[in-house]
């Protein structure tokens, strides 16, 4: 044939550009409506996990500072977010979440910067979903009362919020907007790897004229979430991150009994059967353990095939996944960016070197990775079994751990068979077996022909040990709301 | 046997010797005496009620078994069903109206108390048996989504729960909670008042009449710092309904139940004693014991003017 | 004729699941050096087309030299794959394109609706063959496929291949009178197993034409039937493609679907009029950095 013979067709770089960021060299606290100083003089670096260079100076709050964050929410919450119209609530939170949609590309790149995320998945889902959820909430606020029929919701108080560095901003809006809707205010603490588009979010709060100490964002490690978190004067807890925290949260709790949402980890099982749309559930699979490097609680990382279409779908998903390109998080065309943190690296590192050593088969892409940096390559193990741990314990990583299975009785019995119950995901074009298996399934949010989907208006949480309480939808105000 | 006041002034009205009851616990719709063969015997101002099992950890574990391999297939009827169970429970409750009358006076209640707690007892199982087949269509929802996709949110039991009883309402506040729990579709373990576990053990044996499957509602009596420990750290165990104490000691052992629920999360709730108000009443107290679950599902995008893509 | 096995399951196809991955592709960003190589690889892919009921000689021969110099102003441009006329242009085509790789394209089968008999449909295909024509773009009998005579349609297409012999043969299943993606899929099982050597989405008489869904579709039952049978299917889009951007994203589809060996106008084409310009558009930009005006190119 004619022209071109060289078939190979390498899709050059296309990097975002970083020009329209405003980032300064060092962040106080987001404390009544003011950036403030702490009361200790401890910074420590954020660095962008692609390449291990420093970012941002972030300060570790001081257990004064978290008192003097929660006082200001108190102090707001008494004199005027409580006593505020609820229909002026509205307006402010129909604000953020303007603001937000007016800066998205500076909030995308950030987030891309501080989380090793693609640009593609910040841009395209977490911060369009951060201002979905702002603006979703914020026609809540005047109508709380056609939510809860034959009561009288009120606000909690002050609730101290503590969010996982998966999906900074997204996490954020879960927690601030239902919140602020309800007529609570707030005090945030962002993950510690990930504290830049939350101090963004603080200016846009600035900017957007709240009453000071509405929202409130302390930075700093796990300690800095434990004072937020015991703090006598808050009246809600909410938290998003590893089942282990949320458990010694709820313990600390114990005293007090104060109301909390825990959403916490998972071991979502995606269920194949036969006579599935097969190419469309193998993206499904792909999408749901390597979205976000599988950093996602609700990830489907435990694949079970029915065994006649077992060889194809593993045939497919080892296509797909040599498709994925894995690389610079700004790169436009990256699918796979950084890992998160070294930490979480050598977890999950830890985690594949376990996969080989319990005789299962380890798949990973012919893929160069970059040298400097967080990375993993996307992971599939075969010939796992329930008993092994890579398909018991959350990895949080891009693993995959596929198992057979013959029966409907028989998958529905193993995929029920773990401690947790985020999520679930079943694949086939039956419509009897489809609400059969949703119903069967103990999880709470289930994926039937689909995965990964999220939505302001719809709950998510989980049952059993992926905690409890709901957010999004109508469901979710109840987190937020005392109702006599 | 330890004889009652009643059992005792009737030897001396009829001259005959009463057959004295032995109470036994409720576990998996039948009714045995506790495993470990101890009882004790509360005392009403000064009186025995008689004795009763002291139910210890095997117990407990027995009728979780009972209550876990239950929960399937009650949850798996149909709300209909489970409605005319809980009307049948109205009916042969207030079968026994007079007994439950006497039961409570012997428990301490004047003869207003005792019969207007058998009376809102039983009007709460009617009301709760009329919930059954409705409260799903007050509390699920189908979901606006942006996308492509038909998602809705709708209740499913949480699955096993255990029940602290009220210590002062032994009929009223044990039924309070114990329909709004079945309703759904869980199953129950409960801890009778610890010192007026007559009740209880009377509305056990409506229960085993009333069509409602063994192993759906189990009584345990005994005392709750002996078994506290226990059913808040059984695993098998997926959500707690307590009635707040007012006491120091009590409070002890709530902090030491949430604790202990910590381990696989269980839902911890807990309520005001007084069980009387009619608005103790609702269907939240139906949802308090469900857990959402939301679905998703792609929907086809094809119209009267064809395919868009 | 030559017994063949029929394909005994078409997957399901989600309609849903279909077009989120297919917009997956939209968002590879392709620029520099790639987007170069890969505007120079549809201008080589494309079948320059025309089928009208008002075609006349002049028209071909117009269509035949633009096909030979697409602009001449720009060095090193490859030509396109093919012409595809009526039969009964085949003959002056040819004869226009003679001692060039430019190929031609015949429809047949009574397009575009295929509604005759299979013996004036041979017939027609052995004149196109006769007048010289390269490649037979026939449709199957959607109004069969429709009733469920699927042996009816699965016979015919292996009747006209067996008629083209070495001649490679397009199989157009008419994608938008299918209606569902699980038509489309089984119709290209279909269409493979009787001995297409190419499938393809349109006449570009019925709306809508090629979409990326409906084409991710068939490249993805391409790919099943190459792996069931070593055998090596193309594809063609054709009807609704006349943007540069959609066409590069066309070929990332085919990139990432089918692979490199897909890439190459022996497996993949484009059957489009408008979309050569706007690639030529494209390329001169990215050569002067100007914006360019459609006036500066030619059209016949």
């Amino acid at each position: 044939m004619n022209q071109p013979t060289d078939n190979h067709w390498p899709l050059t770089e296309a990097l975002e550009s970083r020009e329209s960021i405003r980032l300064a060299k060092s962040y106080g606290l987001f404390v009544n409506g003011q950036f403030i100083r702490s009361s200790g003089s401890k910074k420590y670096w954020t660095i962008n996990p692609a390449n291990e260079k420093r970012l941002s100076r972030i300060t570790e709050s001081t257990p004064k500072d978290v008192d003097r964050a929660v006082r200001a929410a108190r102090n707001c919450y008494e004199k005027h977010w409580s006593r505020m119209k609820p229909s002026e609530r509205g307006k402010y939170i129909y604000r953020i979440a303007r603001l937000i949609q007016e800066q998205s590309r500076e909030l995308a790149i950030l987030e891309t910067l501080d989380g090793g995320k693609p640009i593609r998945e910040s841009r395209d889902i977490d911060i369009p979903l951060a201002a979905a959820h702002f603006f979703y909430y914020a026609g809540w606020a005047d109508k709380l009362k056609y939510a809860f029929p034959n009561r009288n919701p009120r606000p909690l108080g002050v609730a101290a919020q503590v969010i996982p560095w998966n999906f900074p901003l997204l996490m954020a809006a879960w927690k601030i907007a239902p919140a602020l809707a309800c007529g609570n205010t707030v005090v945030l603490k962002p993950a510690e790897t990930t504290s830049l588009t939350a101090l963004k979010l603080a200016e846009i709060i600035q900017q957007a004229d709240l009453p000071a100490g509405a929202v409130n964002i302390i930075t700093g490690h796990g300690p800095v979430g434990q004072s937020l978190i015991q703090h006598p004067d808050v009246d809600k807890i909410a938290f998003t991150g590893s089942t282990h925290v949320g458990k010694s949260i709820q313990t600390a709790l114990a005293t007090s009994g104060k109301r909390s949402t825990l959403e916490l980890g998972g071991k979502a099982a995606n269920i194949i059967f036969a006579d599935a749309p097969i190419d469309q559930a193998v993206e499904g699979v792909v999408n749901g353990i390597y979205f976000n490097q599988g950093h996602v609680c609700c990830a489907g990382s435990r694949l079970f095939v029915e065994e006649s279409v077992y060889d194809q779908v593993i045939e497919k998903i080892k296509d797909r996944i040599d498709t994925l390109r894995v690389g610079e998080p700004l790169d436009k065309n990256t699918d796979i960016g950084a890992i998160n943190s070294k930490k979480q690296l050598a977890i999950i590192d830890q985690y594949i070197e376990l996969g080989t050593a319990e005789g299962a088969h380890l798949y990973q892409p012919d893929c160069p990775l970059p040298d400097s940096g967080f990375w993993c390559l996307p992971t599939m193990f075969t010939d796992v079994s329930q008993s092994n741990r890579i398909s018991r314990e959350e990895i949080f990583g891009p693993v995959l751990a596929v198992q057979t299975f013959r029966t409907v009785a028989e998958v529905i019995k193993k995929a029920n068979n773990t401690r947790y119950g985020l999520s679930a995901g079943v694949w086939t074009n039956k419509g009897s077996k489809i609400f059969n298996m949703t119903s069967q399934l103990k999880a709470g949010v289930i994926w039937a022909n689909t995965y990964n989907q999220f939505d302001p208006a719809s709950p998510f949480g989980g049952y059993k040990e992926s905690g409890f309480g709901r957010e999004g939808g109508l469901h979710g105000l109840a987190a937020y709301l005392a109702l006599k | 046997m330890a004889k009652t006041n009643k059992t005792r002034s009737a030897q001396l009205e009829n001259q005959r010797l009463p057959v004295l009851k032995t109470y036994k616990m409720f576990i998996g719709g039948t009714f045995p005496r506790t495993e470990s063969g101890r009882y004790y015997a509360p005392k009403v101002k000064g009186q025995s009620l008689g004795n009763f099992c002291l139910a210890s950890r095997k117990d407990l574990r027995n009728s979780v078994v009972a209550a876990r391999s239950a929960q399937p297939g009650w949850a798996a009827r149909s709300g209909y069903n489970r409605s005319q169970i809980l009307y049948r429970m109205a009916e042969m409750l207030e079968g026994r109206h007079g007994q439950m009358v006497d039961e409570l006076r012997l428990q301490g209640a004047t003869n207003r108390q005792a019969i207007s707690e058998v009376n809102l007892s039983i009007e709460r199982a009617v009301y709760y048996a009329g919930w059954c087949d409705k409260f799903q269509q007050v509390f699920s929802s189908v979901n606006p989504v942006a996308s492509q996709h038909f998602n809705f949110s709708l209740l499913e039991p949480t699955g096993v729960v255990f029940h602290v009883a009220s210590e002062n309402q032994p009929l009223l506040g044990l039924v309070s909670l114990v329909l709004p729990i079945i309703a759904s579709g869980n199953t129950v373990v409960c801890l009778a008042s610890e010192n007026k576990p007559m009740s209880a053990i009377s509305l056990t044996e409506a229960i085993a009449t009333s069509d409602v499957p063994a192993g759906v509602v189990n009584v345990l009596t005994g005392h709750l710092d002996e078994l506290s420990a226990h059913f808040s750290s059984h695993l098998d165990i997926n959500s707690i309904a307590l009635n707040r104490f007012n006491s120091k000691q009590g409070n002890r052992t709530v902090r030491s139940i949430r604790e202990q629920a910590v381990e696989n999360l269980k839902r911890v709730k807990e309520y005001d004693q007084n069980w009387t108000p009619t608005n103790r009443q609702n269907p939240y107290l139906i949802a308090d014991f469900c857990e959402v679950k939301t679905t998703w599902h792609p929907i086809e995008k094809i119209s009267a003017a064809g395919s868009p893509y | 004729m030559k017994p063949r096995i029929r394909p005994s399951y078409s997957p399901p196809i989600d309609q849903v699941g279909v077009v989120q991955r297919a917009n997956r592709f939209t968002n590879r960003s392709i620029k520099g050096d790639a987007k170069m190589q890969g505007l120079k690889m549809v201008l080589s892919m494309i079948d320059l087309t025309t089928l009208e009921g008002m075609d006349t000689p002049g028209k071909v021969r117009q269509l035949c030299t633009k096909a030979l110099h697409l602009h001449d102003q720009v060095a090193n441009l490859p030509h396109v794959a093919a012409v595809c006329v009526y039969p009964n242009f085949v003959a002056l085509a040819k004869q226009k394109l003679a001692g060039t790789e430019v190929k031609v394209a015949s429809v047949a089968t009574a397009f575009p609706s295929g509604h005759s008999s299979l013996e004036l449909k041979l017939a027609e295909v052995q004149y196109a063959l006769e007048s010289g024509a390269d490649e037979i773009d026939m449709v199957i009998s959607r109004g069969r496929f429709h009733s469920g005579d699927f042996n009816y349609v699965f016979d015919e297409i292996s009747a006209v291949k067996e008629a083209c012999g070495s001649t490679r043969l397009k199989v157009i299943l008419e994608t938008g009178e299918l209606g569902t993606f699980d038509k489309v899929r089984h119709a290209s099982d279909l269409a493979m197993e009787a001995g297409a050597d190419f499938i393809k989405t349109s006449t570009g008489k019925i709306k809508p034409a090629a979409t990326m869904p409906v084409t991710l579709v068939m490249l993805q039952a391409i790919r099943d039937y190459h792996r069931r049978t070593g055998r090596q299917v193309g594809m063609k889009p054709a009807g609704g493609i006349s943007k540069s951007k959609l066409a590069l994203h066309y070929l990332v589809m085919v990139q990432e679907t089918l692979g490199t060996a897909w890439l190459d106008n022996h497996w993949f084409r484009f059957g489009a009029s408008s979309l050569a310009n706007d690639v030529l558009m494209q390329i001169v930009k990215q050569q002067t950095g100007q914006y360019q005006s459609a006036d500066h190119f030619s059209v016949d």
